[in-house]
């Protein structure tokens, strides 16, 4: 066995007088060794972490760093034990050199000079490729990932911890981190990864510790456990990991969208001369890496964003009869029939006004359909009992502020509402961040009833097994561009995880 | 407009531009490291009453008041009052994490209604309005340079003023190689772009950001004490118009895009457009007069004090056109810092 890094025992930590982060926590965790720390949302995986990066203090319990009792109360008394974590939302600024951003907070003696010099070893032995002039803001997420490790290792840590490290990247990016973390063990550091992904958690660690609502439920070692085992132990019962896929006869086609493109206020081109079909009764699956368009996309479709000339969006229903999309008011495209529910990263962005109740949140879209000056609230509170019911919403009253729920109850409301609307053509983007397997699933298997009632639907995700096994058909962007069209029955991962980084050459 | 005429709106320039230059650059310190203070022309006034009064108690207890004495009491008392409102300005923002907005607008009532009372009680006590002298400790602010002050002609724009003119200049070019070629000036950087990365680089956020609003406010201070010192030589008046000083200081600010060196152009660019009313040619304003149809000429000056907040209007598009991420506010301007929200 290797020698212990740190022992954590009997952590606890709570935020607020309910919310409970972490129960009685007993956690080991080994030099030259990956540890998985396995759990849903919201299992208080990160928090356990921030414990030992120093961002929290427990309320009670004891840590060990290499079996001497220690207090972290900040960052610093961190990195002084050889802790570095990198968080999932980088601890980068931005308008700095990759170089600045290693040096700031960092003792004088550490010269320019020196810095230069010590990150360069580091990247020779464990295999990084980086330039120390480039500003942040210039760089791709793996290559910030890349800088954020370097930085901790340059502060001298032997115990990483890495907060969903692969959560924005490419398959080839993940392949490629996964060497370095190897590398970095087989050199005898110690690894924490933080995840929720089970084919992850299987390739690369050595040993699985699962958390649930605060508590460790057990650890085992990779070689004795399997995907289905280790979902038993994340959500506390069996469930079964396939997502439907019918195939409905008869599709229609809805929407005939040609040369759509839409510039930023920079005049850059953000989605570029896009042609596609969607199709009733269908699933479009919508693969990149985020910021390639996705979002301007689905907006520019509902009348969100202003499209260049030449942009074309035909739009073709029974129920309204055949429409130019583009140039009519977003009103006017809602009354045709097209819902979108997007799920911004900070959830209440767009879509729900957190202050609001259920029944306001409701309200907001079908106001206008009540006569007179004042408002009437029967109907939209009939909607909002509805939703709460058949999709199992946690809230302790209809009016009780959106804001306070958690972000899987939502994210509930915002498709619920956007689904009870009746809609011809359904748009979800990132439908499922942040929610837990169990809410997941709700949502596929509502968005697959609403394919099988002949809706078109278009889904925005960035877990490329779901995409895989939910959609019918998948379309890849990459820069703005339309890069790819595969059939999602047949579509290999690798194969979508190229085109979202490979723009084809034009022919 | 005769040679004269362009020297002394010069020389009127430079003198106005020192006060919003200190503003200036110990607002910028203040920014740079997160705190929207807009307390600016408040902490001025504490500075400038601070000084005026610890000159006018020296003045009136001594029997032959020294000038050296009295300069280095009143910049003490100065500095000392100013670093007191940016401590407050700091604790309320910093410790207690109130809005940033609200807390400098207060201050800038706070400091402008204590000016005003500490004011007209000396007024009082000296006899009446526009009577409170203290001739001794202006007179030493106000010494030119030996032997280059007798340079007449162009040269005595540059050279007919008082040390604090030059400190100025001295002190935008130092807080400049502050923070962007020291490490301390790099991590104060990274306090105010992103700070729960500076935390967790292990920077002491809570340290940078009082002392930067402790220090920028005792540099803004000094932009009061010349402004009574100096600018109107030693007196006072209750009609708070180091306020509107101050709001320029604010403005130049953004107008320099956080960066102190450009300050120097400016705060004298601020200046000429300030003292234009006086300057512009009777015929100009004649005309423009005549042209826009308004009855009397001299309602043109009051376009022309418009000028700077103008100018600032324009770059403030220009710069925003530029979209340059160097040149934009700190990222974290104006929020406070909580290391555990969730």
């Amino acid at each position: 066995m290797n020698r212990i890094a740190i022992s954590m025992r009997g952590i606890n930590k709570r935020f607020g007088k309910k919310i409970i982060a972490n129960k009685d926590v007993d956690l080991d965790i080994y030099h030259g060794e990956i540890l998985s720390l396995l759990g849903e949302n919201g299992s208080g995986k990160t928090t356990l972490m921030n414990m030992l990066s120093g961002v929290y203090y427990p309320d009670s319990g004891e840590i060990l760093v290499d079996g001497q009792p220690v207090t972290i109360t900040s960052p610093k008394d961190a990195y002084d034990l050889g802790i570095g974590m990198i968080h999932q939302h980088f601890k980068l600024i931005d308008i700095f050199t990759a170089l600045e951003n290693i040096l700031i907070g960092l003792p004088k003696d550490n010269t320019e000079k020196k810095c230069r010099q010590e990150v360069g070893d580091i990247c020779q032995r464990y295999g990084f490729d980086m330039d120390l002039d480039k500003k942040v803001y210039d760089m791709t997420v793996s290559e910030k990932e890349t800088l954020e490790i370097v930085k901790t290792l340059y502060r001298g840590a032997k115990i990483l911890i890495l907060d969903e490290p692969t959560a924005v990247l490419t398959p080839q990016e993940i392949t490629r981190l996964f060497t370095i973390l190897r590398n970095m063990r087989d050199d005898g550091k110690a690894i924490v990864i933080i995840t929720h992904k089970l084919n992850e958690v299987m390739e690369i660690s050595d040993r699985i510790t699962v958390l649930r609502k605060g508590e460790n439920i057990g650890t085992v070692m990779k070689t004795e456990t399997d995907e289905q085992k280790l979902t038993e132990m994340m959500v506390g019962e069996k469930i079964t990991l396939d997502i439907a896929r019918d195939f409905v006869e008869n599709k229609a086609k809805r929407l005939e969208v040609k040369h759509l493109t839409v510039e930023n206020s920079d005049g850059k081109k953000v989605v570029d001369d896009v042609t596609f079909d969607l199709y009733s009764g269908e699933i479009l699956g919508i693969a990149g890496i985020s910021g390639s368009g996705q979002k301007e996309l689905l907006e520019a479709i509902m009348g969100l964003q202003k499209c260049e000339p030449g942009s074309s969006v035909v739009y073709n229903s029974t129920a309204h009869g055949v429409h130019e999309l583009v140039g009519l008011s977003t009103r006017q495209i809602i009354q045709y029939g097209l819902h979108l529910a997007f799920v911004p990263e900070d959830r209440l962005g767009m879509g729900l006004v957190g202050n609001m109740g259920m029944t306001d949140n409701v309200m907001l879209k079908r106001y206008r359909k009540g006569k007179g000056p004042f408002l009437h609230r029967r109907q939209p509170e009939a909607t909002a009992m509805k939703i709460k019911d058949e999709l199992e919403v946690v809230t302790p009253a209809l009016d009780y502020p959106v804001r306070r729920l958690s972000g899987g109850n939502v994210q509930k409301i915002l498709v619920g509402r956007e689904i009870n609307n009746k809609p011809t053509v359904l748009m979800t983007a990132y439908a499922v961040r942040g929610l837990d397997i169990n809410t997941s699933y709700a949502i596929y298997n509502l968005l697959n009833e609403q394919k099988k009632k002949g809706v078109a639907v278009i889904y925005v995700g960035e877990d490329l097994d779901v995409l895989l096994a939910l959609c019918d058909r998948i379309m890849v962007l990459c820069s703005g561009r339309m890069n790819g069209m595969l059939d999602g029955r047949t579509a290999e991962k690798e194969e979508v995880g190229y085109l979202m980084t490979h723009l084809k050459e034009e022919a | 407009m005769s040679t004269a005429q362009i020297i002394s709106w010069f020389v009127a320039a430079i003198t106005f531009g020192t006060v919003i230059m200190y503003g200036c650059i110990g607002e910028t310190i203040n920014q740079k490291a997160g705190g929207l203070n807009l307390g600016v022309p408040g902490i001025m006034q504490i500075g400038g009453i601070a000084a005026l009064a610890s000159a006018f108690i020296y003045e009136s207890s001594a029997a032959a008041p020294s000038p050296a004495a009295g300069m280095i009491i009143t910049l003490l008392a100065a500095l000392a009052a100013s670093a007191l409102g940016g401590l407050l300005y700091a604790f309320l923002t910093v410790t207690l994490k109130v809005n940033q907005n609200v807390t400098g607008l207060t201050l800038t009532i706070f400091g402008t209604g204590i000016a005003n009372f500490f004011g007209g009680n000396m007024m009082k006590l000296s006899g009446g309005v526009g009577t409170i002298s203290v001739a001794a400790t202006s007179g030493a602010f106000r010494t030119k340079l030996p032997v280059l002050s007798g340079i007449s002609g162009y040269g005595s724009i540059i050279f007919s003023h008082g040390w604090m003119v030059y400190l100025a200049v001295i002190m935008a070019f130092a807080a400049s190689y502050f923070l962007t070629r020291t490490r301390t000036g790099l991590n104060l950087r990274s306090v105010g772009e992103n700070p729960a990365t500076a935390d967790a680089a292990g920077i002491n956020v809570t340290r940078y950001k009082y002392l930067a609003a402790v220090i920028g406010c005792a540099i803004c201070g000094l932009g009061g004490l010349f402004y009574v010192m100096d600018y109107i030589q030693g007196t006072w008046a209750n009609d708070s118009a180091i306020e509107a000083l101050g709001w320029l200081a604010v403005a130049l600010v953004i107008f320099t895009s956080w960066k102190p060196r450009n300050a120097i152009w400016g705060a004298y660019l601020f200046g000429l457009c300030y003292w234009a009313y006086v300057y512009i040619p009777i015929g100009i304003s004649r005309y423009l007069a005549m042209k826009l149809k308004l009855e009397n000429v001299t309602y043109m000056q009051n376009l022309y004090k418009m000028l700077p907040y103008l100018v600032t209007i324009v770059v403030l598009c220009v710069v925003s056109r530029r979209r340059k991420r160097e040149n934009q506010a700190p990222s974290s301007l104006g929020q406070s810092y909580f290391r555990e929200e969730r």
